[in-house]
């Protein structure tokens, strides 16, 4: 007797979606479930029964009777309160929760003592991408708001210029680059409109360029990254000079796509009624906010409505309007989660205990076994680095030479260090002669320069860097030849001086220093020859 | 040659020899950098010939001793091979020690040196000898040893006595005690004695040194060796109240510290925990029974399916390591580079700070095999590619391609900057075998779903995979 995994009709109303596809059904069952799934389940989506009993699931009529009889039930949206009346006491529900906006259907939940994994509360983690069904409806969703631009727009996307006339191309811009903004951009500019894109967040700069958008930026410094990747809210100063940047472009572009998100807020009101009427008769905006309120203040959510010429789009089922594809999409993300359960054994044999310890399903489960256990601590990694996690790899960057000023010595340090510098130097000048402070100044300065010139080398140079200071090293050769045949004139003859033995040991010394000094600078030239660009 | 006409050829020789250190920071300029050091130290030496410390009776000899030493130097630079270049520069390090070694003798057995010095000049001067000399001696037998490491004479292994630091201590004071004997010495046949025995203890200090130092720190070792001769010819330089030679010691001392440094930090590693000695024995017996062996399969390809994922790649990055330098790959890579780029492939090479046995010795061997050098790069200017790179391959290179420098803190090497080759889509390693680099760490890198292992000699897979890509 093995798990059984039901895949009831969604019944929320216009939602095509189903929790399930055929090829998600067939790798379940290798996994060991048994999948049921509710008859007409994928009618919207295009998926008959037959196709679902192809791939090894029973089918029922009665969908109380999928209900009771499943361990674990599969979902898209939130169940509603018949739904939650039907779910089996003790059962396992993975679906769309959004638990924050819905307490209510929480505490039901807990009430059958479910066990409840939110697909909408999976941490932003590297390793959680593959269950991440947010970003794969997001990234649905964006392709989406395209399509219902053109659908809507009078419009060619792309500029051409035929024998009826010249064409000139859409232009669009994308207000959040997510991931629902960035596939919006991959789409529109496949579709050849001109693309420009903004974000609080200013790393996500390349990323826009990299799908060819432009970024537009808003001349305001203020980092825009919250936790987990997400944007944050934003300054007032900066919303007045956001404000301004999303006037400008309202009057110069054709379509408009809001994807600004907050965790847990409302949407943000970021198009004004002023804006829309500064738009050219015939624009689109397309705002995938809707659902939580709408990014412009004109959006109706649920319905396209047309406002001082422009028509809004406030669709809140753009994900489910590719009903197929999104299926796929979540239902894949759901075998990954099963998988990873699997692995972490929060499912084994016939039973479901999720493995509070790990990551992942910690940040997803909200209810475990009647116990609500949302919302998760914060997560240890975030997408996007914080603060603190940046300053090291500054450091490291400065400590390879590249030319940067390295990092201000902390306060003591530098008083020890110049505290000692201070004694070593007194005692110098206390006991040393005039004669050898002359030298040491030189030397001092030397080293100085040395450093100087030495530290904004290239890292690929240092193998002739070192050969040519061996090379120049060589100079100790003067210290030979001014030994071996001095003026003899000028020394007094009572000394003896052991003439032959100087005379040879610089013989000597010469010879070694100057195979250092030809072989030296000759394979640093023939080293250097050969960096060619 | 008037003394004030050698004294301002010095200053010019001096300033030639800055801006020789100075044009070597970029490619464009370096070769007018060495030119200047050439041009530095012909100045230097004829200004001495000709000046007033050196009579014509010498002439003679100087030019016999230059003749022969300029023979040996420039046949040794014209047959070393790139792939010598790190035994070639550890053995000119210790011609010089030994020459510093030498004029400090010379210097002590000249009475004339010192006849007419104040008694503190005189022990200032003494001691100038004594710290010449000693620096001379050290960095003579450590190039030594260092050259022989390098060449394969002495094995890679580092040799740790036991109790060594309390060895090199004693060595130490046992230095400043026969220094203090030399000092108070009367005469030169009384201070000969002490003079020699330092000289054998800091023989041996040398050799002990660089034995302790494994393989994979020898590119510190190296440039800390440069280091050193640059300071042995300061201190003749101060012996001989010589500032020509008090300059370029300073220079080549501090150039080749900064070195070091630079080594240092691009293995995330203390000065002196290098210096101490003693990687991959010390720090890893007890991490590696600590920490979290990898597990998993790894994943074998062969030459023809290497070429296969090259071919169809669109961003392939290079990541070369001592092992290609072992095998002489070079050229062959190149080769490999050279036919994919002509299909359009964008190839680059990422080039780890300590990747090889010294300092750039990458690049060099690159640049040796005509690989243009505005597609090599450094590992923080390529890192944050390798999520768009289809194909990284790895050749000959383990630790620093290690992904537990990040990911596991209890690992030897944590915190060691590596390129992140398991971010590419695929990555291919090539090795001989699944045996451990020699910091002595497994590598995870090897189990990663996206990594495949080509097992095999270096230059004789990467020929199979040429031919492959070719036909």
């Amino acid at each position: 007797m093995s798990l059984q995994i039901g895949v009831p009709r969604e019944v929320f109303p216009g939602e095509k979606r189903v929790a399930t596809v055929p090829e998600v059904v067939e790798k379940l069952i290798k996994q060991g479930f048994r999948v049921a799934v509710e008859a007409g389940a994928g009618d919207a989506a295009q998926i008959s029964d037959d196709a679902y009993r192809a791939a090894g699931a029973e089918v029922l009529a009665d969908r109380s009777r999928l209900w009771a009889t499943s361990d674990i039930v599969f979902k898209v949206r939130a169940p509603d309160a018949e739904e939650v009346g039907l779910l089996r006491e003790g059962a396992t529900l993975v679906s769309f929760i959004w638990p924050a906006q819905n307490p209510d259907l929480l505490k039901q939940l807990a009430a059958r003592k479910a066990t409840v994994l939110a697909m909408d509360s999976v941490p932003r983690i590297s390793r959680a991408q593959k269950l991440d069904a947010l970003s794969s409806m997001a990234n649905i969703g964006g392709y989406r708001a395209v399509i219902e631009a053109a659908h809507e727009f009078g419009r060619f996307f792309t500029g051409s210029i035929t024998a009826a006339g010249k064409v000139p191309p859409a232009k669009v811009f994308v207000i959040g680059a997510g991931v629902a903004g960035l596939a919006a951009i991959g789409a529109a500019s496949g579709l050849g409109a001109i693309v420009r894109a903004n974000d609080t967040r200013p790393e996500v700069a390349d990323q826009i360029k990299s799908l060819g958008g432009e970024y537009v930026p808003v001349d305001y410094q203020e980092e825009g990254s919250g936790v987990g990747g997400y944007a944050k809210v934003m300054s007032e100063g900066f919303q007045k000079a956001q404000r301004e940047v999303f006037a400008k472009q309202a009057r110069e572009v054709d379509i408009i796509i809001t994807t600004a998100l907050i965790p847990g807020k409302p949407a943000p009101r970021l198009i004004t009624e002023d804006m829309v009427k500064s738009m050219k008769q015939g624009s689109v905006i397309v705002d995938m906010a809707a659902e939580q309120g709408g990014n412009c203040e004109l959006t109706v959510p649920g319905e396209v409505v047309v406002r001082h010429g422009v028509t809004i789009i406030g669709y809140k089922d753009l994900p489910s309007r590719l009903a197929k594809q999104a299926s796929t999409l979540y239902g894949t993300n759901l075998f990954r989660l099963m998988e990873d359960m699997i692995k972490t054994k929060s499912i084994e044999g016939d039973a479901v205990r999720i493995d509070m310890q790990d990551e992942v399903l910690r940040g997803t489960t909200v209810i475990d076994k009647g116990e609500v256990t949302w919302p998760p601590p914060p997560p240890k990694l975030s997408a996007a680095p914080p603060a603190q996690a940046a300053k090291p790899a500054a450091a490291t960057v400065k400590a390879k030479g590249h030319g940067e000023p390295g990092e201000p010595m902390s306060g003591t340090k530098t008083a020890v260090l110049f505290g000692a510098g201070a004694l070593l130097f007194l005692l110098i000048g206390r006991y040393a002669p005039p004669s050898f402070l002359g030298h040491f100044t030189v030397f001092v300065l030397a080293c100085f320069v040395g450093y100087m010139v030495v530290w904004n080398v290239k890292p690929a140079l240092h193998t002739p860097l070192m050969s040519v200071t061996n090379a120049v090293s060589s100079i100790i050769a003067i210290g030979a030849l001014v030994q071996i045949a001095p003026d003899l004139s000028k020394i007094s003859a009572d000394l003896s001086r052991p003439n032959e033995w100087i005379r040879w040991l610089s013989v000597l010394a010469i010879a070694l220093a100057t195979v250092n000094m030809f072989g030296g600078f000759a394979v640093t030239r023939r080293m250097l020859e050969m960096f060619r660009k | 040659m008037t003394s004030s006409l050698s004294a301002i050829s010095y200053l010019g020789a001096a300033i030639l020899f800055i801006l020789c250190l100075g044009g070597l920071s970029n490619q464009e300029t370096a070769r007018r950098g060495n030119l200047f050091g050439i041009v530095g130290m012909a100045i230097a030496v004829v200004a001495t010939i000709f000046g007033p410390q050196v009579a014509a009776a010498g002439l003679p000899y100087i030019l016999g001793a230059m003749v022969v030493g300029a023979a040996i130097g420039l046949y040794a630079a014209r047959v070393v091979k790139m792939t010598q270049m790190p035994e070639l520069v550890a053995l000119m390090h210790s011609l010089v020690g030994l020459a510093a070694m030498l004029v400090g003798y010379a210097n002590y057995i000249d009475p004339a040196v010192s006849a007419n010095l104040t008694p503190a000049e005189k022990t200032i001067h003494e001691i100038e000898m004594y710290v010449g000399v000693l620096i001379g001696a050290v960095t003579f037998s450590g190039s030594v040893i260092a050259f022989g490491k390098l060449s394969g004479r002495i094995g890679g292994k580092p040799v740790l006595l036991p109790g060594r630091h309390w060895l090199n201590l004693a060595g130490l004071l046992l230095v400043i005690w026969f220094g203090y004997a030399f000092v108070t010495a009367h005469g030169v046949a009384e201070g000969m004695t002490p003079m020699i025995v330092m000289t054998v203890v800091a023989l041996l200090f040398g050799v002990h040194m660089v034995m302790a130092i494994g393989g994979a720190d020898m590119p510190v070792v190296v440039s800390m060796l440069n280091s050193y001769s640059g300071w042995a010819a300061a201190a003749t330089g101060f012996m001989l109240s010589n500032d020509l030679l008090i300059v370029t010691g300073a220079l080549v001392g501090s150039s080749g510290a900064i070195l070091s440094y630079i080594m240092c930090s691009a293995m995330n590693r203390n000065f002196i925990s290098v210096i101490a000695g003693g990687f991959g024995t010390d720090s890893s017996a007890p991490a590696a029974a600590g920490a979290v062996q990898p597990a998993g399969e790894v994943t074998p390809i062969n030459a023809a399916e290497t070429a296969e994922l090259l071919r169809e790649a669109k961003n392939v990055v290079i990541v070369p390591g001592y092992g290609m330098a072992v095998a002489q790959a070079q050229h062959t890579v190149f080769e490999i580079t050279r036919a994919l780029r002509e299909r359009g492939v964008e190839v680059r090479f990422g080039i780890h700070p300590v990747a090889g046995r010294m300092p750039g010795h990458m690049n060099v061997l690159l640049a040796e095999a005509k690989v243009p050098y505005d597609i090599v790069f450094e590992m923080d200017e390529l890192n944050e590619d390798f999520p768009d790179t289809d194909v990284a391959m790895v050749i000959g290179a383990n630790d620093i391609v290690n992904p537990a420098a990040q990911e596991d803190p209890t690992s030897p090497i944590a915190g060691m900057p590596v390129l992140e080759v398991w971010k590419a889509k695929t990555s291919i390693v090539m090795k001989r075998s699944m045996a451990s680099g020699y910091a002595g760490v497994d590598n995870p890198l090897f189990y990663k779903d996206n990594n495949r292992m080509l097992f095999g000699d270096a230059k004789k897979m990467l020929d199979e995979v040429l031919v492959a890509l070719k036909s």
